[in-house]
C-alpha cells in the first residue's frame, strides 16, 4: 500500500447516524471535536460546554453502537472526544429524546422532581440518564445512579432529586427508539499526508499506517489528548484512533492470567477486575467516570505515563507485563520497566501498546489496593497504593508493593518490599521496617493535590490499615467508603 | 403540630401561591432548548474573543508585542487598553479595577489584551502568540503575606459593645485560637459570557450572564464614553451566578462590548473555563484570630474576634462582604461583650467578590468553631453550649445594637430538629462505636444558623418590576430580578398570578432588560423575591384595581366587591372572563400596563455611627450532620444529614427545598473538597474541575432528611415568606463540626486545630496531632 494514501477500499469519510440519517463527513480537522462541531457547525446547542475538559459532564451525549444483537449505550464527553471517533455509532444529543411533546421519562421525572435549577448541567444529566435507562439494568438503587452521574457536576440542587428523578425513571420501560449503529469495517482516513484522521480496522493497517506515519499521534480513548488540543492548543495534524481496531479491545480469560487487549475500555475492564478483586472493583469504578470510562482504554493509560494512573500501580502490584508491537514484532516487558521517569516511557518509535497481561491473584495471596484523592468519586489520586502478599501461615513471603503519586512513575517499593518479607500479621512490630522503608523509596513532590509530607503519611499508613486488613479487620471498620457489592458490573 | 409561636396570622386564600410548581424554564432544561449567551443564534460576521493574560501577579509590563497575534489567521483586531475610548475601569464603586490592565499589573491573570477573531479557535490560538517583557516583583497571595506588607483595599472598620478586654480577662474561663478559612471558586456550571450586538449611532445591545444588569449597563457606558441610555443589557438566564455574576460579569461584557464598537460587528465573549477560574475572584479566604470569655456552664461572657479578609487586588464588593461576615460573627448568639474587628487586605490576586453568603458564612464558622471549643473545655455537649448561648429576651441585642425580637423560632426550631434527627440517642451510639477506636471514627454536630435579611447598604433594597395585561388576557411580566436557576422567576410569576386569579400559564415571564426596567439591584442578598415579588404585586395590583373599576362599574358595584379567580372575574351575581374584561379595559380607554416599584421598610443602618437596623428579619435554620473519618487517611464522609430551615409561608416549596439542599450542598463543599491552591508566584494552581473539587452526587449523603419550618413572617413581606438563597449554605458548617466532633473523641478535652476545608490531609494532621496530645 502507499504510505501516503488510503489504500483500495479504505472510506474517505465517516459514518455515523444523527437525527434519524445516515451521516457521511469528510474534510473535517483531525483535530475537531464532537462538541465544537456540534455546537458551531451542526447548530445544535442543547449540548453545552461546561468545563472543555471532560470533568463536568455538561456535554454529555450518547453513543449508540449495536454490536450483534444488542445495543450499548456510552454517555461520552464530547468537548475531549474527536468528531472522528463518533464513526460506526448512532450519535444522540439531548434534542434527540423528546418525541414532539412527549418529554422521555428520565427528563419528565426530572421535570416531576424538580431536577435542574440553572439547567446548564440538565442536558449532560438528561444524557448520563438516558444511557443509563435505555441500558434498562434489572434494579437501579441510588448507589448506581451516583455512580452513573460521578462524572456529571451539578452546582445547584444538591443531587438528590436528580437521584430520585432516576429512580423514578426506572419504572418506566426503555422507548427502544434507538438501536444504534455497526461498524462498517474497513479502514477509514480522512484527509490527506500530511493532516489526517484515521481510523485503521484492523492490526496490519495500524501497523502499517503506523510506520509510515511514526510522527502521528495514536488516540485511544482521547480522554488526555482531548486536552492537548482543547487546553494545550496543540494543532495535532495526524490521528490514527485505535477504537476501530479489530480485535484490540479483545479480553482473554487465559486460566492463571487475563489478557486484555489494549483498546478495551476501563467499562470493559471493571468487571473484569473486580472478579480479580473487589479492590480492583472499587478502584476501577472511581477511576474517572462513566464517560471516562467508556472511552478511555487500559493501553491508553499505560501509554499515556501519568504518573499517578490508578491503573498502573495496581496492575504492577499483579505482576503485569506489557506487550509492545511494532509491524510483526512482539516485545514483552514487566510493567514497571516500562516506565522510565516523569512522562518517558519505554516506547519506540512506530510502537504501540498492544495488551497487557496480568496474573490473578492465586491460593494465599493477599491483595489490596487504596485510592486516597480530595474527593472520592471523580478525582485524580494523592496516593494510589496495591500490595500483593504471598502469605503462609500468618508470615508474609513474596511481596509486591506498588504506589502511584508517589514519584514520577507509579512504582514499586522495592526497599519495603524488601522489609516486609518475614512480617507477621499478628505482630504488629515487624511492621514498622517496611513502613519506616517508604521513606527510602519515595521522595514525593508537593502539589495542588497533596503535601509531601501527607502523602508520606498515608504511604505508610495504607501499608499498616493493608496489613490490618490482611489480619481480618472487616473494611466496614477500616474504610469510609468499602467495596460495594453489586457495584462492578 | 403547630409550630406558631408569635401572634397568629390567618393563611391567606391562595390558589398559586404556595403550590410547588416546576421552575418555569424545566421543560426547557431537560430538552437543551434553554437558551444561554452562547447558544443565542449568532448574526452574520459575529466575531470571537479570546483573552490575553498577565503572566505575572505583580509588576509592570515593559512591552507587548502584539504583532504575531495581529498576524495570526483569522485576527480582526486586538484590543488593548489603548481602544477604550472611556474609562478604563469597570470597578463597581471604588475605581480601582481597569478593564483592560495597562502597565501595572493586579494579579496573575489579568487582562492584558483581548484577540478578536473570526472564529473562538483562532481567537485562542492567537494569545500565546504575544510576546510580554515584565518586570515582575515579589507578590502577596496569602492572608500573612499581605499582614506582612501592610497594604489594604480599604480602611479597618469594627463594631461591638462593652469593654471587652476587661471582660476577657475578668471572665471565669477563657480561650483563644485561629482558625484559617478557605476561598471558594463559584463554579457556576456555565462560564462568563456576554455577547455584544452593535446597533445604530452608537446603540449597543448586550446580552450579558450577570445577576446584575443594571451594573453591566453602566459599565459598558462607561468604558465606550457614552450616556447609559445608549446600552440595553439583558439577561433571560444564567446557568448558575451564586454571587459570581453579581460585579464580575461586568468585565466580560464590556470587553464584549468594546470589541463590538472598535469592530463594528457582535462580538461574544465566552471565557474557557481554566481562564474562568483564573481570571475572577472568589469567596474571600478569611483568618480568624478569637478569644472567649465564658462560664462554667459555657455561656458566652466576652467574645473577640479580629477577621483578616484576603480581598485580592480591589475592593469590588469587599466592603459589603466583610462587613457581613462582622454582621454574623456571633450567629444567633448573645455575648454580653463583644467586639468584631476587622482588616481588609489587598493581596496580588483576582479581586475576591460575592459569593452565597457575601461573607456571612466565614464569620459564623469562626463562632461555630468557638462553640466546640467551648464544649470540649467545659466538657458539656456542644449542642446544648449553643443552646444556652442563644440570643433570648434578655438577651436580644447583636454586636451592631439591632434588637432582635424574633427569639424564640430557633429555640422551637432547634428542639424540634433536636427531636427529629434523635440527635441525643445517635451521639450515645456513636460514643460507643468509637469507644473501642476504631480506624474509622465518627461524629456528630447539630448547628444553628440566623441570616439577616436585607442589603447592608440600604440603597440597595428597592426593586421595580412591569406588568402589561394584553387585550386576549395574556399577561407579560417583568421586573429586576435576573434568574440563575433558584427559580425567581417563577415565583414572581406566581405572584402575579395570585393577584390577577389567572391560571400560572397565563404570566408570560421575559427576560430580564434594563429598558424594560431600570436603576435595578442586583439579584443578591437573598432578595430576589422580596424585592421583585411584592414590585410585581404592586404593579399587577393597580392594573387589577383598575380592572375592578371597570368591571365596578359595568355591574354597578364598588369595585372592593370584586373578585379575580380561576380566569375569570366576578361580581354580585355576574362575572366575565378574565379575558373579556381585559378588552373591555382596553375600549373603556383603561391602562393595562403598570411600573410597580417596592422599597424595604424599616431600615436605617449607620455604618458611621454603628447603629440602627440593617434588616428587615432574619431566616432561621438549623442541620445535624454526622460523619465517618479514616484515621489513617484522613478521608470523610458524610453519612446523614437532617435539616429544618424556616422559610416562612413558602412561596413555593419545591424551590425552596431546592434552594435549601442546594445550599447546604455547596456550604459542605466549601468545607471539605473546595480548596483553592496558589503557587507562591500568585498562579492558581486548581483552576479546573479537574483540580479543583466540588461536590459530585456520592458526597451528598443518601440519608438526607430535609424540612421546612414555615411560621409565617412576622414582617409584611411577599405573602409572609422568608428568603431563602444564601442561609442555607450555612446548613454546611454541621459538617465541619461533626469532623471536628470525630476528632475530639481521639484525645477528649483536647482543642482541635483545624482549618477550613477539611481535607483529607487537614483531618489526618489534626487527627496525629489529637493523638500525639493523647499519649502526653
Amino acid at each position: 500500500m502507499q504510505a501516503s494514501a488510503p489504500m483500495d477500499g479504505t472510506r474517505g469519510e465517516i459514518r455515523f447516524r444523527f437525527r434519524g440519517r445516515e451521516v457521511a463527513l469528510s474534510g473535517f480537522s483531525p483535530r475537531l471535536t464532537l462538541l465544537d462541531w456540534l455546537r458551531t457547525e451542526a447548530g445544535a446547542t442543547g449540548t453545552k460546554e461546561g468545563c472543555n475538559e471532560g470533568d463536568c459532564g455538561a456535554c454529555t451525549v450518547v453513543l449508540a453502537r449495536r454490536i450483534g444483537e444488542t445495543t450499548s449505550f456510552a454517555p461520552v464527553n464530547s468537548c475531549i472526544l474527536l468528531l472522528g471517533q463518533i464513526d460506526g455509532a448512532e450519535l444522540i444529543t439531548v434534542e434527540d429524546l423528546a418525541q414532539g411533546a412527549d418529554l422521555h421519562p428520565v427528563q419528565e421525572a426530572l421535570v416531576t422532581h424538580h431536577g435542574s435549577q440553572c439547567g446548564f448541567c440538565t442536558p449532560g444529566i438528561v444524557m448520563s440518564l438516558f444511557a443509563q435507562h435505555e441500558s434498562a439494568p434489572d434494579r437501579l438503587d441510588a448507589s448506581a445512579v451516583e455512580d452513573q452521574l460521578a462524572g456529571n457536576l451539578c452546582r445547584c440542587t444538591g443531587y438528590r432529586p436528580i437521584i430520585d428523578a432516576a429512580l423514578a425513571a426506572h419504572d418506566v420501560a426503555p422507548l427502544g427508539l434507538w438501536q444504534g449503529l455497526a461498524d462498517q469495517g474497513g479502514d477509514v482516513f480522512v484527509g490527506d499526508a500530511t493532516r489526517f484522521f484515521a481510523a485503521p480496522g484492523n492490526l496490519a493497517s495500524l501497523g502499517a499506517l503506523y510506520e509510515a506515519h511514526p510522527d502521528a499521534t495514536l488516540v485511544s480513548g482521547a480522554t488526555d489528548v482531548g486536552l492537548w488540543i482543547t487546553k494545550g492548543l496543540q494543532d495535532i495534524q495526524k490521528v490514527i484512533w485505535l477504537g476501530r481496531v479489530a480485535g484490540l479491545d479483545a479480553v482473554e480469560d487465559c486460566g492463571e492470567t487475563l489478557r486484555i487487549g489494549a483498546g478495551a475500555t476501563h467499562a470493559a475492564l471493571l468487571p473484569v477486575l473486580a472478579a480479580v478483586h473487589p479492590d480492583l472493583g472499587e478502584v476501577m469504578r472511581r477511576f474517572g467516570s462513566k464517560q471516562v470510562r467508556a472511552s478511555g482504554t487500559i493501553g491508553g493509560n499505560i501509554a499515556n505515563g501519568s504518573p499517578i494512573g490508578d491503573l498502573a500501580p495496581c496492575l504492577i502490584a499483579l505482576g503485569a507485563t506489557l506487550v509492545l508491537q511494532k509491524r510483526e514484532t512482539i516485545r514483552v516487558v514487566p510493567l514497571e520497566d516500562f516506565f522510565i521517569a516523569y512522562r518517558k516511557q519505554d516506547r519506540q518509535l512506530g510502537e504501540f501498546v498492544r495488551a497487557v497481561i496480568v496474573p490473578k491473584l492465586k491460593d494465599g495471596q493477599a491483595f489490596r489496593a487504596y485510592k486516597v484523592s480530595k474527593r472520592i468519586d471523580e478525582d485524580i489520586s494523592a496516593v494510589l497504593a496495591a500490595f500483593r502478599f504471598d502469605i503462609a501461615q500468618g508470615r508474609i513471603g513474596a511481596a509486591r508493593i506498588a504506589y502511584g503519586g508517589m514519584a514520577g512513575t507509579p512504582a514499586r517499593a522495592r526497599n519495603a518490599e524488601g522489609f516486609i518479607i518475614g512480617a507477621r500479621l499478628e505482630d504488629e512490630a515487624t511492621w514498622k521496617g517496611a513502613m519506616s522503608a517508604l521513606a527510602l523509596d519515595f521522595q514525593p513532590l508537593t502539589d495542588q493535590r497533596a503535601s509531601a509530607q501527607y502523602r508520606s503519611l498515608v504511604a505508610r499508613n495504607l501499608l499498616k490499615k493493608a496489613l490490618i486488613e490482611m489480619r481480618g479487620a472487616d473494611v466496614s471498620t477500616t474504610r469510609v467508603a468499602p467495596p460495594r457489592e453489586g457495584a462492578y458490573v | 403540630m403547630s409550630e406558631t409561636l408569635m401572634p397568629e396570622i390567618p393563611e391567606e386564600n391562595l390558589a398559586v401561591v404556595r403550590r410547588p410548581v416546576a421552575h418555569d424554564s424545566a421543560r426547557l432544561h431537560v430538552r437543551g432548548a434553554a437558551t444561554y449567551i452562547d447558544d443565542i443564534r449568532e448574526p452574520a460576521g459575529t466575531l470571537h474573543i479570546a483573552p490575553g493574560l498577565s503572566p505575572i501577579a505583580r509588576g509592570r509590563i515593559l512591552s507587548l508585542d502584539l504583532d504575531a497575534v495581529r498576524k495570526a489567521p483569522g485576527v480582526v483586531a486586538v484590543l488593548t487598553a489603548a481602544d477604550i475610548p472611556g474609562k478604563n475601569d469597570v470597578a463597581p464603586t471604588f475605581d480601582d479595577e481597569p478593564l483592560i490592565a495597562d502597565k501595572d499589573v493586579m494579579f496573575r491573570g489579568q487582562l492584558v489584551f483581548a484577540v478578536v477573531a473570526r472564529t473562538r479557535d483562532e481567537a485562542r490560538r492567537a494569545v500565546p502568540l504575544a510576546k510580554f517583557e515584565t518586570e515582575e516583583q515579589t507578590p502577596a497571595i496569602t492572608i500573612e503575606q499581605a499582614a506582612a506588607r501592610g497594604e489594604i483595599v480599604l480602611p479597618d472598620y469594627d463594631f461591638g459593645r462593652g469593654d471587652t478586654p476587661a471582660a476577657l480577662a475578668s471572665a471565669p474561663k477563657s480561650l483563644k485560637g485561629r482558625l484559617m478559612i478557605g476561598g471558594q471558586e463559584h463554579f457556576y456550571l456555565e462560564g462568563q459570557a456576554a455577547f455584544a450586538v452593535p446597533g445604530e449611532a452608537g446603540d449597543m445591545l448586550v446580552h450579558t450572564s450577570t445577576q446584575d444588569p443594571t451594573e453591566v449597563q453602566h459599565i459598558c457606558a462607561r468604558v465606550l464614553g457614552c450616556p447609559d441610555s445608549f446600552i440595553v443589557a439583558e439577561t433571560r438566564r444564567m446557568g448558575g451566578g451564586f454571587g459570581g455574576k453579581e460585579s464580575q460579569a461586568a468585565q466580560v461584557a464590556a470587553v464584549a462590548a468594546l470589541g463590538a464598537h472598535v469592530t463594528g460587528h457582535p462580538c461574544k465573549f465566552r471565557l474557557d473555563r481554566d481562564d474562568d477560574f483564573v481570571m475572577t475572584g472568589k469567596r474571600h479566604d478569611f483568618r480568624a484570630d478569637w478569644s472567649v470569655g465564658f462560664d462554667a456552664e459555657g455561656v458566652l461572657t466576652a467574645y473577640d474576634v479580629q477577621l483578616d479578609a484576603n480581598c485580592g487586588c480591589s475592593a469590588d464588593l469587599s466592603p459589603g462582604v466583610v462587613d457581613r461576615a462582622m454582621f454574623h460573627a456571633a450567629n444567633a448568639y448573645y455575648a454580653p461583650s463583644v467586639a468584631i474587628r476587622t482588616r481588609r487586605l489587598r493581596t496580588d490576586i483576582a479581586s475576591n467578590t460575592a459569593f452565597r453568603g457575601f461573607g456571612g458564612p466565614q464569620g459564623m464558622l469562626a463562632i461555630e468553631r468557638v462553640m466546640d471549643a467551648i464544649a470540649h473545655e467545659t466538657g458539656r455537649d456542644p449542642l446544648d453550649v449553643r443552646k444556652a448561648n442563644l440570643l433570648r429576651p434578655d438577651g436580644d441585642l447583636t454586636p451592631y445594637g439591632m434588637k432582635v425580637t424574633e427569639t424564640d423560632t430557633l429555640p422551637a426550631l432547634l428542639d424540634k430538629l433536636e427531636r427529629t434527627s434523635d440527635y441525643r440517642a445517635r451521639r450515645a451510639e456513636i460514643e460507643a462505636h468509637n469507644a473501642i477506636d476504631p480506624i474509622v471514627r465518627r461524629g456528630i454536630a447539630l448547628t444553628p444558623v440566623m441570616f439577616g435579611i436585607s442589603f447592608t447598604l440600604v440603597q440597595l433594597n428597592q426593586a421595580g418590576a412591569l406588568v402589561h395585561v394584553y387585550q386576549d388576557g395574556s399577561i407579560h411580566l417583568n421586573h429586576g430580578g435576573t434568574e440563575m436557576g433558584q427559580g425567581l422567576f417563577t415565583k414572581v410569576a406566581q405572584v402575579v398570578a395570585e393577584e390577577f386569579g389567572v391560571p400560572l400559564e397565563w404570566v408570560r415571564i421575559t427576560a430580564t432588560n434594563t429598558a424594560k426596567v431600570p436603576n435595578t439591584s442586583p439579584t443578591a442578598a437573598s432578595s430576589g423575591s422580596d424585592l421583585n415579588g411584592m414590585a410585581a404585586r404592586i404593579a399587577a395590583g393597580a392594573i387589577r384595581g383598575r380592572m375592578a373599576e371597570v368591571a365596578g362599574a359595568m355591574w354597578d358595584i364598588a369595585p372592593a366587591e370584586v373578585t379575580f379567580r380561576e380566569g375569570r372575574v366576578f361580581g354580585g351575581n355576574e362575572s366575565v372572563s378574565f379575558k373579556d374584561l381585559a378588552k373591555r379595559c382596553r375600549i373603556a380607554r383603561v391602562q393595562l400596563s403598570e411600573a410597580g416599584f417596592y422599597k424595604t421598610p424599616h431600615l436605617d443602618w449607620d455604618r458611621n455611627k454603628k447603629t440602627g437596623r440593617p434588616f428587615l428579619y432574619f431566616a432561621f435554620g438549623a442541620s445535624c450532620s454526622e460523619v465517618a473519618i479514616d484515621t489513617l487517611t484522613g478521608e470523610t464522609k458524610v453519612l446523614r444529614v437532617d435539616i429544618l430551615h424556616d422559610v416562612g409561608k413558602s412561596l413555593n416549596p419545591a424551590l425552596d427545598m431546592g434552594q435549601i439542599e442546594g445550599g447546604f450542598a455547596q456550604g459542605m463543599g466549601w468545607l471539605t473538597t473546595e480548596e483553592l491552591v496558589h503557587d507562591e508566584k500568585g498562579r492558581l494552581l486548581t483552576h479546573a474541575p479537574s483540580t479543583y473539587k466540588i461536590p459530585v452526587a456520592s458526597d451528598v449523603p443518601r440519608d438526607l432528611r430535609v424540612d421546612l419550618f414555615t411560621n409565617a413572617s412576622r414582617e409584611d413581606t411577599i405573602h409572609r415568606s422568608k428568603a431563602v438563597g444564601e442561609p442555607p449554605l450555612m446548613l454546611g458548617i454541621s459538617v465541619f463540626s461533626a469532623i471536628i466532633d470525630a476528632l475530639h473523641g481521639l484525645a477528649p478535652g483536647v482543642h482541635v486545630s483545624l482549618d477550613a476545608p477539611a481535607t483529607p490531609e487537614r483531618v489526618l494532621m489534626a487527627a496525629d496531632a489529637m493523638r500525639a496530645a493523647r499519649k502526653c
